[in-house]
């Protein structure tokens, strides 16, 4: 049994290193797709027709409660062998794809509450003035919606920054990816993985901090209640 | 009423209450008989609701003594020296003491008839068949007997602050209070709450501590009538002695705002 | 939570120079680590949430502060946990998954043998395990939704 060796945790360090910035980059592309995804969720559910809805709805469902790991999976490895329709995608790609698609159901929740948040007079009055429709959502009721759902929206950009590591399964090359690659060619395992679990906890937690005063500001800004009900929590894994 | 020697049942003696840096009552003292009809009233934020509070065991005096039945409510005696009373010594003399809420606070998740019987049976470990019968009874007199088994959340706000008064009555407290419990209703439903004080003022003989608004109703069936101004009890007397001898200015104005409205 | 889930895996062995016999209670310690934090915060919070006229009411009516807390709070904060149950059980669930990662034959496991001896078939073992996942989760669907349409009803919150 060997124990800690600060010899090869100084040695870990750098490469593991090596992985951050795609690891923070993967954060960032999982994040941007599942915010503008969110919006597509959104949309499709105000469709005015009940099969639509319903299948719209049991869609997100399904996404939302079976794990990222297997729709990683199924991504990358069962997408390219469906045939007709199949690609092979890069692992990084793969990974945008399949995170971001699960995050996008939640985020879509999110949209939704905010949207259900504008008063009803709101809607009403922008009929009343003849908005056209394009209008009525760009400068009525989103600009409204929106604002108060940037804490939580926020808050998942931190959920989804500690699920990203789940990309190095299919082998994207993050921190996580990094350490383990050291840990098999050196046979030392916790070292690399300890600098992994510091380097979470080091960015998450300032952005925690960040995204509760944004929350506070936007609270006193805002009405407590918008958007903040009927939103379901965070998948953290 | 009964003719025996009455013994105040409560007395504030030099009571202070302080939020923070807020005095908002500065030396309150007071009797109340056995079964006496006490009303108070006065302007907002002079600190009715927290006289009957701290009574309730809900607030804290900052200094002074309540006493209920000789017994000093908020300190008890430890080894001779006497000390913040305790949880068990509160609870001891909370037991005669009921109160009905300006916001009813009735138990959403029980009925109607649950949240009349929960205390008696769980508090006061009463036979739960009498105390059924007695909660029918009393529900019955606040003209709900029809309603037993609804929940709080079907009902309208009058007919809820009539379930916490048939609550509070069942537990046969030997002092009630009210805390402005027609406040939080439409107009049209004050009525009927009023209708059921009335009653249990005419017909029961416990005491009644009443912080209320409606002015001709308070001095209608008050024994005696508290005016609070100021962190301090202002002008007390009988009704009529409050409202037509009374020389207090503020008193005066006070009571003009409710006639002119 | 992988990345916890791997460092007790390797941690455990080595610094407390103990097998726990089996990589199931890395994956219980790991998983029930993570989401003992969140339901014990879901249990204060509904607990806070309940209206702090209903303490004084029951105050009133003289109950103990036990009895406050079996009667009245308790009762009304558990509804409102159901909903956040049901859906912590449900992020649950999606994480156990990770402890095919680390050994243990999970559905995703066997799934996994299946793909790498059948490398066509991929796409139908891969639905096939999500389906199996989701069926497991419909019932704690139905518990936050039926939750959440209960916690509605009575409660009093503010
Ligand atoms: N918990 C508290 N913390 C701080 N200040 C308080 C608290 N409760 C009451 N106060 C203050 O004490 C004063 C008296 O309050 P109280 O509720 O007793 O008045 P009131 O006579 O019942 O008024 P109203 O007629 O509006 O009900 C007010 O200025 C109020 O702001
Ligand atoms: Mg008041």
């Amino acid at each position: 049994m060997n124990y800690w060796s600060w010899e090869t945790f100084s040695e870990a360090l750098p490469m593991v290193l090596q992985g951050l910035g795609i690891t923070v980059g993967l954060t960032f592309s999982c994040y941007a797709f599942a915010l503008l995804f969110g919006f597509v969720w959104t949309f499709l559910r105000r469709i005015p027709n009940k099969l639509i809805h319903w299948i719209v709805t049991w869609t997100m469902e399904f996404i939302r409660s079976t794990p990222p790991l297997v729709q990683l999976f199924f991504i990358f490895y069962a997408w390219p062998m469906i045939p007709g329709i199949g690609v092979t995608l890069s692992p990084f790609t793969s990974a945008i794809l399949g995170l971001g698609l699960h995050f996008s159901t939640y985020i879509g929740e999110i949209y939704r509450s905010g949207i259900e948040s504008v008063d009803k007079g709101q809607w009403e009055a922008s009929r009343a003035l003849n908005f056209s429709v394009f209008d009525k959502w760009k400068k009525i009721i989103l600009p409204q919606a929106l604002p108060p759902t940037i804490p939580m929206l926020g808050n998942y950009f931190i959920i989804m920054f500690k699920e990203v590591p789940l990309a190095s399964t299919i082998g994207v090359a993050g921190i996580l990816h990094m350490a383990n690659t050291y840990g098999a060619r050196n046979w030392a395992y916790l070292e690399p993985l300890t600098i992994v679990g510091i380097i979470f906890l080091l960015l998450s937690y300032p952005s925690a901090i960040l995204i509760k005063k944004l929350e506070v500001k936007m609270n006193t800004r805002f009405d407590k209640k918008a958007a903040l009900e009927n939103v379901k929590k965070g998948a953290v894994m | 009423m009964s003719d025996t020697i009455k013994e105040p049942i409560v007395q504030f003696i030099d009571v202070h209450k302080s939020f923070g840096d807020v005095k908002v009552l500065k030396g309150i003292d007071l009797d109340i008989k056995p079964g006496e009809k006490v009303a108070v009233i006065g302007p907002s934020g002079s600190g009715k609701t927290t006289i009957i509070r701290m009574l309730m065991t809900l607030e804290e005096p900052t200094s002074g003594d309540i006493l209920v039945e000789g017994n000093n409510l908020w300190k008890m005696s430890k080894k001779g020296k006497q000390v913040r009373a305790n949880e068990k010594h509160l609870r001891n003399i909370r037991g005669d003491i009921g109160m009905v809420f300006q916001h009813f606070n009735l138990f959403p998740h029980m009925s109607i008839l649950d949240n009349c019987m929960t205390a008696p049976v769980n508090v006061k470990k009463e036979d739960k068949n009498e105390v059924r019968e007695r909660s029918i009874q009393m529900l019955e007199r606040v003209g709900l007997g029809d309603k037993l088994n609804n929940y709080p959340s079907q009902l309208s706000g009058g007919q809820k602050q009539r379930v916490a008064m048939a609550r509070a009555l069942v537990m046969r407290p030997k002092i009630m209070l009210f805390d402005e419990v027609t406040s939080a209703l439409d107009p049209e439903l004050v009525g009927e709450v009023l209708e059921v004080i009335r009653d249990i003022a005419k017909n029961d003989d416990m005491a009644m501590v009443l912080v209320t608004h409606e002015m001709d109703f308070a001095l209608d069936i008050a024994d005696k009538v508290l005016f609070l101004d100021e962190g301090v009890i202002a002008e007390q007397g009988t009704a009529s002695d409050v409202i037509e001898h009374s020389e207090n200015e503020r008193l005066q104005t006070f009571l003009r705002r409710f006639r002119s409205v | 939570m992988i990345v916890q889930l791997f460092w007790l895996y390797y941690a455990i062995p080595m610094l407390f120079g103990i097998n726990l016999g089996s990589n199931w209670w890395i994956g219980v310690i790991a998983i029930g680590l993570n989401y003992g934090a969140y339901l014990s915060e879901v249990v204060r919070g509904s607990i806070l949430s309940v209206a702090k006229g209903q303490t004084e009411a029951a105050t009133a009516l003289n109950m103990s502060s036990f009895q406050r807390m079996r009667l009245v709070i308790f009762p009304q904060a558990v509804r409102m946990m159901l909903p956040e149950f049901g859906n912590y059980t449900i992020q649950m669930l999606k994480g156990t998954s990770l402890v095919s990662l680390i050994g243990l034959t999970d559905v995703l496991y066997y799934g996994d043998i299946m793909r790498s001896t059948n490398l066509d078939q991929a796409p139908l073992i891969y639905l096939l395990v999500l389906v199996m996942y989701f069926i497991l989760a419909l019932p704690l669907i139905w518990l936050t939704r039926k939750g959440e349409s209960i916690s509605k009803k009575g409660v009093a919150s503010g």
